[in-house]
């Protein structure tokens, strides 16, 4: 599904500040593929979640998506790359304040130009499948954390995509709601969609949900302990 | 595609945000429409002031003629009037009795002016509504009334009471407020100027069109004459407002220029909160494009608020309250001001030059920060 | 110099104009220099992002070239009053030597900004910018006009003093002058009508054309530009004097005041939209061989054709109702 070939990303290059974040990344994620990236931070973790999700390019390297490289694609077609094929789900969910539920929902679907009436009802529908409909007009800031946790994966749903993408999202929920979200990915991945998630949350890397586990440290990918 | 829905659905997004972002917005409007206001009155005004004076005008004269001695206007000949008469085109001719007679009691100069209607009435004045006011300076207004008296003192250092017999209509103010309509015995018994002579000469002619050759004719004719045009008269007032307003678009303009750097200041200087939402777009799927579309309307959305709220204030300001701040570098310097109620008019060529003038250059100012916070990294709220 | 405020309008927008422009250029020498699409560098990241700028830039630019096109001749028909023998703005523009390039200058930079934007939108739609050099060398094409352009038209609005005896439309645009403006109201109207109706005929048949085939762009877009030509003259020619009701009113101006109906601003802009996208499905056809544009570039020819096609309708449509619900009669031709 996506492919990494010797990817390397440096930023503030040339300059005293230059920071290498990832050297010599190999990567192969296959579909519906469940799979976690472990390590501390500054491992490069959070760099190539960017880099698989379409949202930054490469200083050297190649990226196939789909069967499609990816790596010079102006900013444009990337955008709709990542916005067809990727739902993101933050670690502080990053919603947007001062609006409803359902309205942060539909808002990725915005630029598609989508009939308002037949996206808020996708939207609704979302919202109903992760039992929070009844929260759909409430502002956000009113939305209790597990509440605003369904609407983040709600949002990241709305374009129907085949990857989620989860930066540490467990990193601000408790035991339960930490169990309750890897329920849902559970669920998504029985749907047929692949999943990146990056966490040191034992919760989430060593749940059963999980395919495969990646271990980064420094910018590069640990090799696995038996050798494959 | 729905480009259409697409518009309307970031449209919908950037007014609520601006909903959202009140306080800061609100007070880059209350500028922005203060500055437009500003601007729109003196223009508002300007117009109105030459739009009356030629309507007033149109009462006038077409050609004036007068007689020059060494550059300076002199008395003119009555008996000019034969020669003048015979020259094809010319419907009339009448000589006319004018002078300015200076009151010691108010300081002001008054325009004395024979009307053959008066003639029958010796003794009686029709004066203009600002002669009605005349006052002591520093003391409030007399008002005359009809059938008061008035003293006038003559060359001959006598004095003649003459009685108010009307006052005229203060529509026609910006012309006649200094003016005070006597008959020919009374103009003469004031100002001893022997007989045969005028101070000039009122022609009406048949054609438009001739005007020109008219006047090259009576010069050619009397060569110390000079035929003075009514479309001269009007080009010049036409002129002299707009280089007065002129003038204080540009004094404005310091000021205008202050609040242009205040919106580029404030379209720059985002909000962390305002890179964290425009993280967040682009993170889920919005384009730099995108971005930029909704900075468009949300700048159209302000400028178009200012620029209408500006514009109907300056409406009521010009036309409704006195035009406080700049009647007196408009209408002039003197010690009579007419008082009169300028006739409510605004076309779309104004509003087209006020468009240039306000919403462009902030419009411009806003591209460059407007972009900045467009290219926003998408990856950058996960780096936050 | 006269201190209007139109006159302080126009010159502090076509100085922004102008500014905008010698921005881009800028910028486009910068991004001409050091593009590398295949690097993923943070200076390539970084140029990337300012051609977002400059295609802004240049689309504003564009609107207020327009808007001060409009203004400009607004302004101009305001201020005859000024002068003596001006009626309109025909009489204003003559009052020197500059009135009358501006106002060409004015037209041809929209033009070319409308074409510049259909260059980029082009060039937006492939995936690895394969217009971009070209397009930023024609930016440094036009920046240069528009400068002159705002030069000339200062030029025009500085030197600009009252009571100079200048012509009136009427001595202009009538048959005894000795301009080629005369020579060609001394055109009878039944030729040029056959002329520009037959023209009409043929540019839409091309659209139509271009619209279903795709093919022949380049042809579409020359007679584009001829037809405009013609329609201009026709404007003068016999256009005019149906909607003034006058047989010897033939100013181009004076159907841009109210007492018209304001017409003068929908019949030139549609033939300003008509121009500037007819022209441009022959701009972009030589893009048509590069592979990443393959689909793009036909599909963009259509989108123009359509609206060529329509706006060269409507100013036909316009046009037959003048001549059709016209008090004036032509006999005798």
């Amino acid at each position: 599904m996506i492919r990494l070939q010797n990817i390397r990303k440096i930023f503030n290059a040339g300059q005293p500040n230059e920071f290498v974040a990832l050297e010599g990344v190999n990567l192969s994620i296959g579909s519906q593929e469940a799979t976690a990236l472990k390590g501390p931070s500054g491992s490069g973790k959070t760099t190539l979640l960017s880099l698989l999700g379409c949202m930054a390019r490469p200083t050297a390297g190649r990226i196939t998506v789909k069967g499609r490289e990816i790596t010079s694609l102006p900013e444009r077609f990337l955008t709709e790359i990542r916005r067809e094929t990727f739902g993101i789900i933050f670690q502080q969910f990053n919603l947007i304040k001062g609006i409803t539920a359902l309205e942060n929902v539909m808002i990725p679907a915005y630029p598609k130009g989508e009939k308002h009436a037949s996206l808020k009802r996708r939207a609704m529908d979302l919202l109903d499948l992760l039992n929070i409909a009844g929260k759909a007009s409430a502002k956000v800031e009113w939305l209790s954390g597990g509440e605003a946790q369904r609407t983040a994966i709600a949002r990241a749903l709305i374009n129907n995509p085949s990857i989620i993408i989860a930066d540490e999202p467990t990193a601000h929920l408790d035991t339960t709601l930490s169990r309750e979200f890897m329920e849902i990915m559970r669920q998504l991945k029985k749907e047929g969609k692949t999943l990146l998630i990056a966490s040191h949350d034992p919760i989430a890397y060593e749940s059963d949900v999980i395919d495969r586990i990646i271990e980064m440290r420094d910018g590069t990918i640990v090799p696995p302990a038996d050798g494959s | 595609m729905g480009a259409i829905e697409k518009q309307r659905h970031i449209l919908d997004f950037t007014l609520a945000t601006l909903g959202r972002r009140k306080g800061k917005n609100i007070a880059l409007i209350v500028v922005y429409t203060f500055v437009i206001c500003l601007m729109a009155s003196v223009v508002f005004f300007a117009d109105a002031l030459k739009q009356e004076a030629a309507q007033i005008l149109q009462g006038a004269p077409e050609m004036t003629v007068q007689r020059l001695v060494a550059g300076r206007q002199d008395l003119i000949p009555t008996h000019y009037i034969d020669s003048i008469r015979t020259i094809r085109g010319v419907q009339s001719v009448e000589p006319r009795l004018w002078g300015y007679y200076y009151d010691a009691f108010s300081g002001a100069n008054y325009t004395l002016m024979v009307n053959a209607d008066l003639n029958n009435h010796p003794g009686s004045i029709i004066i203009g509504a600002g002669v009605a006011r005349r006052s002591e300076p520093g003391k409030p207004p007399q008002t005359l009334r009809k059938n008061d008296l008035v003293p006038f003192k003559t060359y001959s250092d006598t004095v003649v009471t003459l009685q108010v017999k009307g006052i005229l209509p203060s529509e026609s103010e910006l012309v006649t407020a200094d003016l005070i309509l006597v008959s020919e015995a009374d103009f003469k018994t004031i100002f001893p100027i022997p007989a045969g002579l005028a101070t000039d000469l009122v022609l009406k002619i048949r054609n438009a069109k001739e005007l020109a050759t008219i006047a090259a004719k009576i010069t050619r004719i009397h060569p110390d004459s000079r035929p003075v045009l009514r479309e001269d008269i009007l080009r010049t007032y036409a002129a002299v407002f707009d280089w007065r307003g002129g003038v204080i678009l540009l004094i404005l303009s310091g000021g205008f220029f202050a609040f242009i750097i205040l919106a580029w200041d404030k379209a720059t200087g985002l909000s962390a909160e305002e890179k964290r939402e425009i993280g967040i777009l682009k993170a889920i799927g919005w384009e730099t494009s995108d971005i930029l579309l909704m900075k468009f309307w949300e700048g159209t959305a302000v400028s178009l608020t200012a620029f209408f709220l500006g514009l109907f204030l300056a409406y009521l300001h010009t036309f409704l309250a006195s035009p406080l701040l700049f009647e007196p570098v408009l209408k002039g310097w003197s010690v009579l001001y007419p008082h009169f109620r300028l006739t409510p008019r605004i076309n779309i060529y104004q509003i087209a030059v006020l468009f240039f003038l306000t919403v462009l250059p902030y419009t411009v100012a806003t591209i460059v920060p407007s972009w900045r916070s467009a290219t926003i990294d998408p990856d950058s709220v996960m780096r936050m | 110099m006269i201190f209007h405020s139109g006159i302080l309008a126009l010159l502090l927008g076509s100085g922004l104009t102008g500014g905008m422009l010698g921005y881009s250029a800028y910028q486009g020498i910068r991004i001409i220099r050091q593009w590398d699409i295949s690097s993923g560098s943070e200076r390539q990241l970084e140029l990337e992002r300012r051609t977002y700028l400059v295609s802004t830039v240049m689309s504003y630019a564009l609107v207020f070239q327009l808007l001060s096109l409009f203004l400009f001749i607004y302004t101009a028909d305001t201020l005859s009053s000024l002068f003596i023998g001006a009626m309109c703005a025909a009489g204003s523009l003559q009052v020197n030597g500059f009135g009358y390039p501006s106002l060409l200058l004015k037209i041809v930079s929209c033009l070319l900004a409308g074409l510049w934007l259909i260059v980029n939108a082009a060039d937006n739609k492939a995936y690895d910018y394969p217009l971009l050099r070209t397009k930023y060398w024609l930016l440094l094409f036009i920046a240069p006009v528009l400068f002159i352009e705002t030069t000339v038209q200062a030029m025009y609005l500085l030197g600009l003093r009252p009571d100079i005896i200048t012509s009136c439309c009427s001595i202009l645009f009538s048959t005894d002058a000795n301009t080629l403006m005369s020579d060609l109201l001394v055109l009878p109207p039944w030729p040029s009508q056959i002329v520009f109706f037959s023209s009409a005929l043929l540019t839409m048949a091309l659209g139509l054309f271009v619209y279903l085939k795709t093919r022949g762009a380049v042809l579409y877009a020359t007679v584009s530009l001829l037809h405009c030509a013609i329609s201009i003259t026709a404007l003068i020619s016999f256009i005019g004097i149906y909607i003034y009701e006058l047989p010897t009113h033939h100013c181009p101006f004076c159907i841009l005041h109210q007492e018209y109906g304001y017409i003068g601003y929908f019949l030139y802009a549609a033939l300003l939209v008509g121009a500037i996208t007819g022209i441009g499905t022959g701009v972009i056809n030589p893009f048509r061989t590069i592979p990443s544009l393959h689909d793009a570039v036909p599909r963009m020819q259509k989108k123009l054709a359509r609206i060529s096609l329509i706006a060269t309708l409507a100013f036909v449509l316009m046009t037959g109702w003048s001549i059709l619900f016209s008090n004036l009669t032509l006999k005798a031709y």
